[in-house]
């Protein structure tokens, strides 16, 4: 399920509730995203996403994902708006029946939400705004999952 | 009458975010030869490397025909998490 929010939630109540109930799920993996600080330069981060366009482009990820990995399930939770350091940005959990489909199922799903989910993110800071795109190690990080595999 | 919206660095660079333009033009590239009328500097990002169109949702390439309440978007570099 893909949960876009504008309002601070709790990164540890979706992981219990993602984790209940599952008899044959063998292994959960979960990613906390948390908004840094940058020691004083970045007061707020600002995420500006595009209702009904955003959530349908990473649902069709996520499907292709829990079809590449064999996931039983997945849950990501994505904040829009001002986000203060130190709040969760993002949630990610990956279900499958071992743990290797979980953990590389949710490893791509993080790099594809950095750097290819259609997100904007502007910095607030005592220097000013700035809009924030992928850096060269967050593409790089995506192009990864982009070799067919055999 | 077409939906224009902006994201990102973009709207920034424009001063709005959501315009509409009545009556919609025929193409997109109509619509942007309206929005180089209106604001050169916006139309020359626009064309600019990295940013993406989507029409009614869906991200389009080159050049594609415009419904009369076509909802059109202009998407620079995409960066969340």
């Amino acid at each position: 399920m893909i949960t876009l929010t504008d309002q601070p939630f709790d990164a540890g109540a979706a992981l219990t509730a993602f984790c209940a109930g599952r008899g044959e799920t063998g292994a959960v993996v979960s990613f906390v995203g948390i908004a840094r600080g940058e020691a004083g330069a970045a007061t707020a981060l600002e995420l500006e996403a595009y209702p009904g366009f955003t959530d349908a482009e990473i649902e069709r990820i996520a499907m292709a994902a829990t079809a590449r990995f064999s996931l039983h399930d997945h849950a990501i939770i994505h904040r829009t708006g001002k986000i203060a350091p130190g709040e969760t940005i993002v949630f990610v959990a990956t279900a499958a029946a071992h743990r290797r489909e979980a953990f590389e199922a949710c490893d791509h799903l993080m790099d594809y939400l950095k750097s290819r989910a259609p997100f904007w993110k502007k910095e607030h800071g005592p220097g000013g705004d700035r809009w924030v795109e992928p850096t060269e190690r967050d593409i790089a990080d995506a192009v990864r999952w982009d070799q067919p595999e055999n | 009458m077409a939906r224009v919206l902006l994201f990102g660095r973009l709207s920034d660079l424009a001063g709005w975010r959501e315009r509409s333009f009545d009556p919609a033009p025929a193409t997109l590239s109509a619509l942007k030869a309206l929005i180089r009328d209106l604001d050169a500097a916006l139309a020359e990002a626009i064309d600019g490397p990295g940013v993406q169109a989507a029409v009614d949702k869906a991200l389009v390439r080159g050049d594609v025909a415009l419904s009369p309440g076509a909802e059109v978007a202009f998407l620079p570099a995409m960066s969340g998490g």
